[in-house]
């Protein structure tokens, strides 16, 4: 085992596959000659030439785009979005295009593409450049969306997009970049689709993504402490999502609460919790309960009223052990 | 041009003509489920410029995309099935009129998102780079289109990284109700290739022979690695922007006006004049065209709608 820091781990998982496969090629902003706005790409223009490693004009839709059709020709595109934010710059392209290829066509093309963009606040970055918009691109068919939030599974799940052949969003989360974890020195693969209990606990489940994982589980410690053993579910992937994972927790402990850093409104504890209510209703012993951020623009200098953390979880799960 | 060139190409576009007003035939009769937007008048752009493609070369075309797909070479009765919504279409019936797409003949898909397909276009020319090959994509568009953000996006960058692409705008000076004068300040939209530092010509688009030969320059330069090229088309649109359409918005004078630029007829005539083609060739040609769309209905009305369990197929794979 070796310890690296997030950011390290997308890009060994790059390499690994650019290396592997040649129909690899990364294109995006600031990826080949400055290596990445946040040094996800540093290296690889030098190592893979400039036919494989592209720098682009300002042109959201025009990059994405160009991706899908090359994609329909047998290349595997991985395209950097700067800051999830800028999603919006490309959404014809994502959700009228590249969701509905496959489908539309009958079936004449398969779409591997990644679609890499950091999400989240906490830098002070601002209303434009901090939101976590997972829940748009969720509720398109077509698309797969992958939300790691250790080393350990960004490596293993930007490799498992990058093989995948449907198009995936793999959303990072720009304040993980560089936190640190243990992963194998040899190659491993994990599966898109797949939820992991990061701490297992018979008291009640906590399905979380992103942050909220790292957030989530520094709560179960601290209620550990008072005798609640929590039990967290780190979701990994929102599309497909993993109701199998999450019911058969919810089955032992009967109580849940969901934790993302997204607008709580309208985000996915709300498909999470309706799909338990329509399948799980007589394993609940009480309401589910979501941890969101408030219905507000992520505000400048304000990070401290708005992102949800440690303490909301903490306050939500003693509300559901009422019960 | 060889003589058997021209009568193909001139053969391409009554076919053209007589299956998009057998297609608006049908429709009133309601066979054809949702919409579909017919390109008669304008049938010497798409037979011009794909005149100088293979099979192996690609197009991006439009809602407005029969007579492109058509032009570049797919079969009559798949594209007649896709259109009637059922099994044996091209999609499997899931994708109609507005979103025809065969991989075997480079048609990528066609696209119901003005300038949607724009973007992807330098798609199919990146790969083409990037695998050593030498195919050319032409991307088809209307004038409309030209005012997207995906057109500016993508003229740039394929300019900048020497993309092997024909930008083809066919400007039959409609943007479904609204008419050129009312959308863009430019009289020739070929000028915007300047500011995006490629070549751009306006030809007249009823003309099929002045079509084929810039669009044949064009594509010869895309192959040979000179890059993109904006190629406008001059033409005119008959009908509604989709059957059905009154027209309400568009003077009675003007619909009957546009009638005067048939390209048919004036291909028809030069070919009558060269003693290319004689009223008898004509009468035949009419015959066996006719005879094929039969075919082609029969096909598609004989092929079977697809069943629920097509519904959730291909979301993923």
């Amino acid at each position: 085992m070796k310890e690296v820091r997030y950011i390290k781990a997308i890009a060994d998982a790059l390499r690994e596959e650019m290396a592997r496969d040649e129909t690899v090629f990364i294109i995006g902003e600031d990826v080949a000659f400055p290596g990445g706005s946040f040094s996800a790409t540093r290296g690889l223009l030098e190592e893979f030439g400039e036919r494989r490693v592209k720098d682009t004009p300002i042109s959201e839709a025009a990059i994405v785009g160009l991706a899908l059709g090359a994609a329909t020709q047998g290349l595997r595109p991985v395209v950097e979005i700067m800051f999830m934010d800028f999603l919006t710059l490309a959404m014809d392209q994502i959700v009228n295009q590249v969701a509905k290829t496959r489908y539309i066509f009958g079936g004449q093309y398969q779409l591997p593409m990644v679609i890499r963009t950091p999400c989240g606040g906490g830098l002070n970055a601002g209303p434009q450049h901090s939101q976590c918009l997972e829940s748009w691109f969720a509720h398109v068919p077509g698309l797969k969306v992958v939300m790691p939030a250790t080393p350990y599974d960004v490596k293993g799940l930007l490799k498992s997009a990058i093989r995948d052949d449907n198009p995936v969003l793999f959303v990072e989360n720009k304040s993980l970049y560089g936190i640190q974890g243990k992963i194998p020195e040899e190659e491993y693969l994990l599966p898109i689709g797949k939820a992991d209990v990061k701490r297992p606990g018979k008291d009640v489940t906590v399905v979380a993504t992103s942050r909220m994982v790292h957030q989530s589980l520094a709560a179960a410690g601290i209620l550990s402490q008072e005798g609640i053993e929590a039990e967290v579910i780190d979701l990994m992937t929102i599309t497909p999502l993993d109701k199998e994972t999450i019911f058969k927790s919810v089955e032992k402990t009967s109580k849940l609460v969901i934790a993302h850093e997204a607008v709580k409104a309208f985000g996915i504890g709300a498909e999470i919790a309706a799909t338990v209510c329509e399948e799980m209703i007589d394993c609940l012993d009480g309401p589910i309960l979501r941890v969101g951020a408030p219905y507000t623009p992520v505000p400048f200098n304000l990070e401290k009223f708005y992102l949800p953390n440690a303490e909301d979880v903490i306050k939500a799960v003693k509300q559901v052990m009422e019960y | 041009m060889k003589r058997d060139d021209l009568l193909k190409m001139f053969c391409l576009m009554v076919k053209i003509r007589r299956v998009e007003e057998r297609l608006m035939d049908l429709f009133a009769q309601g066979k054809i489920p949702g919409f579909i937007h017919v390109s008669i008048g304008q049938e010497a752009v798409p037979v011009g410029v794909c005149s100088s493609l293979r099979q192996d070369d690609y197009i991006s075309n439009t809602h407005r995309g029969h007579g492109q797909a058509l032009a570049k070479g797919i079969d009559l009765k798949r594209f007649m099935a896709e259109i009637y919504g059922r099994q044996d279409g091209y999609c499997r019936g899931k994708a109609g009129s507005m979103h025809i797409a065969c991989k075997e003949w480079g048609v990528v898909g066609s696209n119901g998102v003005v300038g949607g397909g724009i973007p992807i276009s330098l798609g199919t020319a990146f790969a083409s780079i990037y695998k050593s090959e030498d195919r050319v994509t032409v991307c088809f568009f209307g004038d409309g289109a030209t005012n997207e953000g995906t057109f500016h996006e993508s003229l740039n960058l394929a300019a900048l990284w020497n993309l092997p692409i024909v930008f083809c705008c066919e400007n039959n000076g409609w943007a479904e109700f609204t008419p050129q004068k009312v959308h863009t300040k430019l009289e020739n939209l070929s000028l915007r290739a300047e500011s995006y530092g490629i070549p751009g010509f306006t030809v007249d688009g009823d003309d099929v022979l002045q079509v084929r030969d810039e669009a044949e320059k064009a594509i010869t330069r895309a192959r040979n690695g000179e890059g993109p090229t904006l190629l406008e088309c001059k033409t005119h649109r008959w009908f509604g922007h989709f059957a059905g359409d009154a027209q309400k918005y568009r003077s009675s004078k003007e619909i009957e006006e546009v009638r005067k630029y048939d390209p048919i007829r004036k291909f028809q005539n030069l070919l009558l004049e060269r003693k290319h083609l004689h009223s008898k060739d004509i009468e035949e040609l009419e015959a066996k065209i006719k005879s094929e769309i039969d075919e082609a209905v029969a096909f598609a009305e004989k092929s079977s709608v697809p069943g629920v369990e097509r519904l959730l197929e291909d979301v993923y794979g």
